[in-house]
């Protein structure tokens, strides 16, 4: 091409670009809903399980005629369990897709990313099961419907004390994760209040697969119970080494733990350790066995936790539109704030002045290599 | 005094497994003056081969399956580093490519066989199965698993008979006489380029049992796994001197130790930081690495 012509061509070209955007922005015909999840790498259990959540919540109320009239439209994107890449397509669903609000991330550090670009741009985020504190505190356009770190670091050490008669408890955790850390701390808070002793704290980053180091220290200085607030892909291997290393002491986990590889990898290792979690399939409960069993039709499995939290976010959010009975995000933020005993699966969900959830957590304990309902412990 | 012996048998396991990978890139920086950055993804090869046949094995724990997948292993990841010398680097060294040309392209081989990885098997880790059921031993207080025995074993072995090939052999010896003048070596009728191809065969086949001995002990394996082993072998190898075999195992067994030792008294966040200071440590104060014979050039 003679070099004349480039100029007025690329000039013709952006021109076209620029009036097509310009063009007047049309009724919309449904409700976008954004969902940011880790469908690979190395969080994708949890992102693939809250995905089947929310599908299946998402084609119930569409059966159910949508909501104010229009039909209810998911657009999920994976991030690949990188933070950096949850920004991305954070951005893509708020410029590009036009999204009225988000439903993601799965884990606390990419929602902590994201959170800053969503209330910018005043996009109501609502995350299923980022359980690190910070993540509200980023403004007012962020809700979860799952408990806080705090909540839940100190109900198990409560659990630990109370039902597990532990006295010398040691942490093991992830210093590359705001969830370990805060789980970390919030358990040894409550564990030294309540008259246990924290014998040994020990840490490791997320991708290790070596662990027999801090387990040997933490051997020497014998402590009941060992706490790892981890991802299941790194306790299956802590559990298998330190049993490995012959350790007797108890091991007890948060709702990281919650996912079928954690028992893949530790196999029999894993029988007679325990874990908090959002959610049980053997609860009595009769809207969990409907959840239950409208699952086990669609994807003949039973649901993880994960997966009904994602199931209870969508209904929570639709729920919300329908009293804002606007698509405007100010309106929906505002009825977001207002969820007052939502009956979930998960429990009843109260969003409070924090906008986090106030909700039971579930005990489960790995017998058999499966996990078996063992108890309720209350807000 | 007991927790520190033990500890030190956790460091061995690994200070022999930075050994077995250390050797390959001190090797080829012997013959080819390069650093091979694939060398990494070969020893992840390695494991990604083993576990192939594993998982194609019916009776997984039998102890030919056992000898069966580390073959396999080995002889998928020789193939390889044949491959990535044949394809990769040759042409490049024929023509006297200057060095950065075939640093990047080491790169790049790198990141392709990462990404490949990646394509192949999924970013997710895989858990590799445990053909070597797990018995403990105690001695004096001291835990030993029969996988740390085995591990600490085998790589003294390998590097035993690595040593006889490299100085007994005629390969061997050729081998020498290409590190120590290349010039000279194919004036006297050496065969220069199968001299490559040999010593990128040994050092990918040390590898690729590294790669599996890894996987039986952590047992879990991704495609991303051979980065930073592969990058601390290079630090053990410049530890020792690169270029010198006895060097690279020292080199390998010291950072092992050194590691184990930084993560049980200080806090296991300075490990890798550590592997990487005493890189920058030796290039500073001792460029010749601890075994090293004098004016090395520096890297």
């Amino acid at each position: 091409m003679r070099r004349a012509l480039v100029i007025p061509l690329l000039s013709a070209l952006f021109l076209a670009v620029f009036l097509s955007s310009c063009g007047k922005k049309q009724e919309e015909k449904t409700v976008k809903i954004g969902v940011i999840l880790p469908l690979t790498g190395l969080q994708s259990t949890f992102g693939q399980s809250v995905r089947k959540g929310v599908e299946l919540a998402l084609e119930e109320v569409n059966k159910a005629g949508g909501v104010l009239g229009k039909q209810v439209e998911c657009i999920i994107e994976d991030d690949e369990s990188k933070s950096d890449e949850a920004q991305t397509v954070a951005m893509k669903l708020i410029t590009k897709d036009k999204v009225h609000l988000i439903i993601g991330e799965v884990v606390s550090s990419s929602t902590l990313a994201i959170a800053p670009l969503c209330q910018r741009y005043k996009i109501p985020l609502i995350t299923p099961s980022a359980t690190n504190v910070d993540v509200t505190k980023t403004g007012d356009f962020i809700f979860r419907t799952c408990f806080i770190d705090d909540f839940q670091g100190s109900a198990l050490a409560r659990f630990a004390i109370e039902n597990l008669k532990s006295k010398r408890a040691a942490i093991l955790k992830d210093v590359k994760s705001d969830y370990s850390l805060g789980l970390a701390s919030a358990f040894a808070n409550t564990f030294k209040q309540m008259g246990g002793e924290i014998v040994n704290e020990q840490a490791y980053t997320a991708g290790d697969t070596d662990f027999r180091t801090q387990l040997t220290s933490m051997k020497a200085s014998n402590p009941d119970l060992i706490f790892i607030p981890g991802y299941y892909t790194e306790v299956g291997l802590i559990i298998r080494q330190a049993r490995e290393l012959s350790i007797k002491a108890m091991l007890l986990g948060g709702d990281g733990w919650d996912s079928p590889k954690l028992i893949e990898i530790a196999k029999a290792d894993a029988d007679g350790t325990y874990y908090g979690t959002h959610f049980s399939p053997e609860e009595k409960e009769p809207r969990v066995q409907e959840f239950v069993s409208a699952f086990k039709k669609k994807y003949n499995e039973v649901p993880d936790a994960l997966a009904a939290l994602g199931y209870d976010t969508l209904r929570l959010v639709v729920d919300a539109i329908k009293r804002a009975r606007t698509l405007d995000s100010e309106k929906i933020k505002e009825e977001l704030a207002k969820t007052d005993n939502f009956p979930g699966v998960t429990g009843d969900i109260t969003i409070d002045e924090n906008r986090n959830a106030k909700k039971p957590i579930v005990i489960l304990k790995i017998e058999g290599q499966k996990p078996t309902y063992f108890t309720t412990i209350k807000p | 005094m007991n927790l520190f012996l033990q500890q030190l048998v956790n460091g061995l396991a690994w200070g022999g497994i930075y050994a077995l990978i250390s050797i390959g890139y001190t090797m080829v920086y012997g013959v080819m003056q390069l650093i091979n950055f694939a060398h990494g993804d070969v020893f992840m090869a390695g494991a990604f081969a083993g576990l192939v046949v594993a998982n194609l094995l019916p009776n997984k724990t039998s102890f030919p399956s056992v000898i069966l997948i580390f073959l396999s292993a080995m002889l998928f990841s020789t193939f390889l580093g044949i491959l990535i010398e044949r394809f990769g680097y040759r042409s490049l060294w024929k023509k006297n490519a200057p060095r950065l040309s075939l640093l990047i392209v080491a790169v790049s081989i790198s990141l392709l066989l990462e990404n490949g990885g990646l394509l192949i098997f999924g970013a997710a880790p895989r858990s590799f199965p445990q053909i070597i059921p797990l018995k403990n031993y105690s001695l004096g207080g001291i835990l030993f698993t029969n996988l740390q025995i085995i591990l600490i074993l085998t790589s003294l072995f390998l590097m035993g008979f690595l040593h006889i090939i490299v100085m007994r052999t005629k390969m061997g010896r050729a081998m020498r006489a290409v590190a120590e003048d290349s010039e000279m070596a194919a004036l006297l009728g050496i065969p220069r380029e199968r001299i490559l191809s040999f010593t990128f065969a040994l050092g990918s086949a040390l590898a690729g049992i590294a790669g599996v001995m890894v996987a039986l002990y952590t047992p879990q394996i991704n495609p991303l796994m051979g980065l930073l082993p592969g990058l601390k072998a290079f630090v053990a190898a410049v530890l020792g001197g690169i270029g010198s075999i006895p060097g690279a195992m020292l080199g390998g067994f010291v950072l092992g130790e050194a590691e184990t030792l930084v993560s049980a008294y200080l806090s296991s966040s300075y490990r890798d930081l550590l592997a990487f200071l005493v890189l920058i440590l030796i290039l500073l104060f001792r460029p010749q690495g601890l075994l090293g014979k004098g004016a090395v050039e520096k890297i």
